[in-house]
């Protein structure tokens, strides 16, 4: 495991985060985040074609960069910390994954390459309006037919379901419940018989929709009714990720209260220098710097060992969880009654917080798998 | 050097000079002279001035064949370290060897009854005597860890009352043994006495002791505070004691009886996140939501504070500055070590009223429960510790100043 980040790996976070600047400056996240789409897909084109970052962790064969988990963490902890408006978690950290964990051989070569260009966008339909996010809530039902398989049932909270143009979709056998009868199928978003609908959201910077399968097409992603282990993988690769995305807006955001806490005068002196004040900062801190050890840990282990990664992913999941919010609700408390403006940038970063704490399940879910993948 | 020909001399040292027949003293003189037992010191100083990863190198050949190491406690963590950023020649050649060969155990005389976390507002004075060679000190001193065993004392006593607190203060090496010091054991509320108090009439010590310039004392202090923070994992270490057999191994088990004494309980200081799992487990507690929700929730602390602090390793090995992760460990230890006594009275329920033979785990457990306050006020109180790090890791203002441009004479203080 590496503790220390490597020159290439510095030298990538330079470069995205030099990058992010110039194009994800808050006043474009809020205009974007008023958008339907919520992207800016000249940006979007950019990232993709002069950075490849779609295809980061994408390996070489399937047309990407063939890196590991641990940069593109490092992609998504500096996206996290400009909170940038782009289908990239849905794409790469999602669906990109699903297919790299369930697909065929040649699935993988027919579908990886314009994902990991940029050319195409994706995103994995998961949960459905009961709001679970383990296998057991799957009930979109998978129907075999003459040559193929229809989809009937009902997923929300799907990011950026929108705008994607390709959906994975997390399905089940009839009459199979738990993780037995999984499946993994995809289809074209603009297939017959899929309905798609945004939904309105507590984070605007992150597009949620509601899509409806009344027997639209779909084609399975590896051996039908298997994918339990594939699906699981891949959102302990998610939860390990997201905790890297907050991370990052953890940062920005203590970055921006110590900045705002040296500045601001009160009875005479820096609001810093209440120990009211710097004590509340140093516990953010404190909650920073673990929360962002657990994330980096996890990427590692979605690298370097996948026996660690479940328990590891579900710890950093909660801890990450936890940490943004408590620091974002700090942030809010340091900049007074400006802080609960709409003019300043901090509830920009509360409400992705707010969001990413329920986002793929929330703490206490997470613990309660971190307490069973433990052995408790 | 690179790491593969450290290994090899060290290895080559070992298979010539190591036995555990030999006694302690004889082989620690030994360690001194070639500069393996202390690495990372410079060559003309009893080491061999290695990188730390390097150091680490051999230690992991030491650790390979079992070959005993140097001493632990305060004059390898905290006085060694000052003295040789500090002191003078004459100094370091009369009192390191005898730190690294454990002749010579050392305490720390600085805090007092008026003065703790305001350790520059100390009141114990130390006078020139008529004929300059020597400083008369007069004073208390309090809480002082292993006092009663010492051979020397790193004592911080104020020379000049004209000037600004900081800048009166002497830190001097204090021979224990000596007429004038009188030495007290205090019981803490956990019924151990691991610290005293110290009484200082008329002690004397050589001008030559003053480690660093007379009045310089606040800057060496500052050092000694950051060795000690960083010294729990030293004290872990030596805590694991010799398991083999021969002349050496068993001085170093009395050794390690004796320096260690004081720190029977720190495990317990600690909470014990390691009984944590088996405990719930046996007592079926571990079938509570409530429950597995705060184990969870300790066990993720622990393991990210371990990984946060592997992280600050490695970078100090890459040579890359200091970040934030390296001032922070203090107060997670506190932080865990209160999370560990709360989860352990969820999982002991109303056995936790009881201690000693009557309570569960032969009292362990309630030795637990009154060890852990001592981790946020030793060494320095987690409030203190926040101020440093909200000052100079994100660097906040600092508080407004009251005292430290005064004369020190003229700055209230505690009534005595
Ligand atoms: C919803 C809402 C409604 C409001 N309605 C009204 C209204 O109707 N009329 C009106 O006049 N005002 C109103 N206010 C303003 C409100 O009273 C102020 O926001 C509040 O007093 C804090 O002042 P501030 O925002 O300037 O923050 P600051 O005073 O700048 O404080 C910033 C941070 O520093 C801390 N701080 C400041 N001084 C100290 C200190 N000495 N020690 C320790 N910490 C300190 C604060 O606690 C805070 O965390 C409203 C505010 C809100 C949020
Ligand atoms: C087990 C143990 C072993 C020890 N061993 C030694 C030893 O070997 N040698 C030695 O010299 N000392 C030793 N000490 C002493 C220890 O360093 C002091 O107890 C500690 O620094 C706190 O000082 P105090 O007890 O005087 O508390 P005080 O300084 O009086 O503090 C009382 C309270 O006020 C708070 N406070 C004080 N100043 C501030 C401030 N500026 N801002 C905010 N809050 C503040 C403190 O955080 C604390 O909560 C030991 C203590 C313990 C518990």
């Amino acid at each position: 495991m590496r503790w220390s980040p490597s020159e290439e790996q510095d030298e990538l976070r330079r470069t995205v985060r030099r990058f992010l600047e110039e194009t994800s400056p808050t006043t474009e996240v809020r205009r974007l985040m008023e958008t339907p789409e919520g992207y800016e897909p000249g940006v979007w084109k950019r990232l993709s074609q002069e950075l490849g970052l779609p295809g980061v962790h994408v390996p070489e064969q399937y047309g990407g960069q063939g890196l590991g988990f641990a940069e593109l963490a490092i992609v998504l902890e500096e996206m996290g910390r400009a909170l940038l408006c782009a289908p990239y978690f849905a794409s790469v950290a999602l669906a990109t994954n699903a297919i790299l964990n369930a697909g065929t051989e040649s699935q993988k070569a027919a579908l990886l390459p314009a994902l990991a260009s940029g050319e195409s966008i994706a995103t994995l339909a998961l949960t459905e309006p009961s709001g679970r996010w383990d296998l057991g809530g799957i009930e979109l039902q998978a129907q075999r037919v003459a040559d193929g398989f229809t989809l009937f049932g009902e997923k929300s909270f799907v990011p950026d379901g929108l705008t994607a143009d390709r959906i994975v979709v997390a399905a089940r056998r009839p009459k199979t419940d738990g993780r037995e009868g999984i499946g993994l199928f995809h289809l074209r978003g603009d297939t017959a018989g899929l309905e798609r609908r945004p939904l309105t959201t507590l984070d605007p910077t992150r597009k949620l929709a509601r899509l409806g399968f009344r027997g639209a097409r779909a084609e399975p992603l590896g051996e039908v009714g298997n994918a339990a282990a594939a699906l699981e993988k891949t959102l302990d690769q998610a939860a390990a990720l997201l905790a890297n995305e907050m991370a990052g807006g953890a940062q920005r955001l203590l970055e921006m209260t110590v900045e705002y806490a040296k500045t601001r005068v009160q009875f005479g002196r820096p609001i810093g220098s209440f120990q009211a004040i710097k004590h509340k900062c140093a516990d953010m801190l404190m909650s920073l710097e673990l929360a962002r050890s657990s994330a980096y840990y996890a990427a590692g282990c979605a690298d370097e060992s996948a026996k660690e990664l479940p328990a590891v992913a579900s710890l950093a999941k909660a801890q990450g969880s936890d940490a943004y919010l408590e620091i974002a609700a700090e942030a809010i408390q340091i900049h007074g009654g400006l802080g609960f403006t709409w003019e300043q940038d901090v509830h920009l970063y509360f409400k992705r917080a707010k969001a990413s704490e329920v986002f793929l399940g929330d703490p206490t879910y997470h613990r309660e798998l971190f307490a069973q993948r433990t052995g408790l | 050097m690179d790491a593969e020909s450290v290994r090899a001399e060290v290895r080559a040292w070992l298979e010539a000079n190591w036995s555990p027949e030999l006694s302690l003293v004889e082989w620690r003189n030994k360690l001194a002279d070639s500069g393996w037992g202390c690495p990372t010191w410079p060559v003309e100083w009893y080491g061999r001035g290695l990188s730390p990863s390097l150091a680490e190198v051999a230690n992991e050949e030491f650790e390979k064949i079992g070959a005993v190491g140097t001493p632990g406690g305060g004059g390898m963590g905290l006085a060694a370290p000052t003295i040789l950023e500090h002191g003078s020649d004459d100094l370091k050649r009369r009192l390191l060897r005898r730190i690294v060969t454990g002749e010579d155990t050392w305490c720390q005389l600085f805090s007092e009854p008026g003065s703790g976390s305001d350790l520059a507002g100390l009141t114990t004075r130390a006078e020139l005597s008529a004929d300059g060679d020597e400083y008369v000190v007069n004073g208390q001193k309090l809480w002082t860890t292993s006092a009663h065993h010492a051979k020397y004392g790193m004592l911080l006593a104020r020379t000049n009352w004209d000037v600004p607190k900081h800048r009166g203060i002497t830190y001097f090496a204090l021979e224990m043994h000596q007429p004038g010091v009188v030495v007290k054991p205090l019981k803490q509320m956990n019924g151990h006495a691991s610290f005293n108090e110290v009484f200082l009439n008329d002690a004397r010590v050589p001008a030559a002791n003053a480690i660093g310039d007379v009045g310089n004392g606040w800057t060496v202090a500052l050092a000694t505070l950051a060795h000690e923070r960083r010294s729990f994992d030293v004290l872990q270490r030596a805590a694991r004691s010799a398991r083999g057999q021969g002349r050496a191994y068993d001085e170093q088990r009395a050794e390690t009886t004796q320096i260690m004494a004081p720190y029977t309980w720190y495990p317990q200081r600690a909470g014990r996140a390691d009984l944590i799992v088996e405990r719930a487990q046996a007592t079926g507690k571990a079938r509570d939501p409530v429950v597995r929700q705060e184990i969870a929730k300790l066990l993720a602390l622990a393991r990210a504070t371990e990984w946060t602090a592997k992280r600050a390793r490695a970078a100090r090995m890459a040579g890359r500055p200091p970040g934030p992760e390296g001032s922070l460990g203090k107060l997670y230890a506190s932080e865990i070590a209160r999370a560990c006594s709360r989860v352990h009275t969820l999982i002991t329920g109303t056995d936790a009223l009881l201690s000693g033979a009557d309570g569960p785990l032969e009292g362990v457990i309630a030795e637990i429960l009154v060890s852990v306050p001592a981790v946020s006020i030793a060494g320095g109180t987690d409030e203190i510790q926040r101020n440093i790090v909200s000052e100079r890791v994100l660097g906040l203002p600092k508080d407004p100043d009251i005292d430290t441009k005064k004369p020190f004479r003229d700055v209230p203080r505690n009534k005595r």
